[in-house]
């Protein structure tokens, strides 16, 4: 898919504009799984903000946020970096046969004691 | 007060201990809560995409459903109220998600976000109140220091949720302190708990709860008290047990002495 039909496609998911950042690296201080993803949420929105958009959706840091809001709270300028997140995980599991976890992985996954809302969360965070 | 209530699925099997001992709290504090009579799961996850329709519809049916009783919907479970909280905001707030969602759905009166979402502990501060709730207690837990725990979803994005101070909340150190015990402040109560990653990432899940944890023993605290049945699974199940985890209305239906009735 050609760059600008990409970011147009996360702008719209989004309804982010991330070219309100103004850098300051807040996000990426706050987020839990910063050592989880190659790239942090500071250089995602940046990413974002130059088109490198399939350089994202390939990276394995697409599934690692948790949605805990915590750049979305501490931001200064209300970009809201987990939103850009999502809607890049989204570009890829919207894709046919790209979805992250499928039904059969589940059972294994399971034990005694895990809420149905773990289960729910991932499903719907991970597949379409 | 009567308020409607939305359990969720978790609290119908794994998490049944918010459910009950929350019910009967409530009875004997005067606000019991109605079941909704045909709710489905709110999904677990706020759907984030502005241009998803499907993946709310769950919430906005128990949303209208509560808006016929004419009673407050009450929640019991953070992701619940996290996900019915803001999807009641974009029926209220968002224009495109508010036609799609009416045009599928085709109730017999649109739903524009009339009804007000409330988390129990809410409804315990703002109707109860602690000096009252405080009254009821039979069996204070003297001289015990508990940790609350917050996690993310009661909280943030708190311009949406407006539930407490985002960074500094009080509200369940205030129920601590009515049930007749010490609140232990420590710095990791408003983190995240590792969430559902223990799903695919259990070392992650492992390592961010056990820091919560050893944050908050640190600190003192012999108890945490969490609202989520996430935290509670990843705070007990991912870590090494070194404190404990209850539902904040197990130690409420203690403190009334409502825990040893033999019933749901």
């Amino acid at each position: 898919m050609a760059d600008s039909i990409l970011l147009e496609t996360i702008a719209s998911i989004s309804g982010v504009n991330p070219r309100k950042c103004m850098k300051c690296g807040k996000c990426s201080g706050a987020c839990p799984a910063y050592d989880e993803m190659e790239y942090h949420p500071h250089q995602f929105v940046s990413m974002v903000e130059s088109g490198r958009i399939e350089e994202l959706m390939a990276s394995k840091g697409i599934y690692t946020c948790l949605s805990c809001f915590a750049c979305v709270e501490r931001c200064p300028r209300s970009v809201e970096p987990a939103r850009l997140i999502e809607a890049v995980r989204l570009a890829v599991i919207r894709q046919q046969g790209q979805n992250h976890l499928t039904p059969q992985q589940i059972p294994e996954l399971l034990d005694e004691d895990m809420p149905q809302q773990a289960i729910t969360s991932a499903f719907r965070k991970y597949r379409r | 007060m009567t308020y409607s209530y939305f359990p969720g699925c978790t609290l119908k099997t794994k998490g049944a201990d918010l459910d009950i001992y929350g019910r009967r709290a409530a009875q004997a504090l005067g606000f019991p809560l109605e079941e909704l009579s045909d709710w489905q799961c709110c999904g677990g996850v706020y759907p984030l995409a502005k241009d998803e329709i499907a993946t709310r519809l769950s919430s906005v049916r128990a949303l209208a459903a509560s808006r016929e009783t004419g009673s407050k919907l009450v929640t019991l479970c953070s992701a619940c109220y996290h996900v019915l909280k803001r999807v009641n905001g974009d029926m209220r707030n968002d224009d495109g998600i508010r036609q799609k969602v009416n045009n599928y759905l085709g109730l017999s009166m649109p739903y524009f976000g009339e009804t007000e979402v409330l988390h129990y502990l809410e409804v315990l501060r703002d109707a109860v109140g602690w000096d009252e709730l405080r009254r009821k207690v039979v069996m204070p837990l003297t001289g015990k220091k508990i940790g609350a725990y917050y996690g993310c979803l009661l909280l943030r994005p708190s311009r949406e949720l407006g539930f407490d101070d985002p960074e500094n909340p009080t509200i369940m150190e205030d129920f601590i302190r009515a049930v007749g015990a010490e609140p232990v402040i420590y710095a990791m109560r408003n983190e995240c708990c590792g969430g559902y990653a223990t799903i695919e990432n259990q070392k992650y899940a492992v390592a961010q709860a056990q820091k919560v944890i050893d944050n908050a023993r640190s600190s003192g605290a012999e108890l945490l008290i969490t609202a989520c049945p996430l935290c509670m699974y990843n705070l007990s199940r991912n870590t090494d047990g070194s404190v404990p985890v209850q539902y904040f209305t197990e130690l409420l239906a203690e403190a009334l002495g409502l825990k040893e009735e033999n019933n749901g």
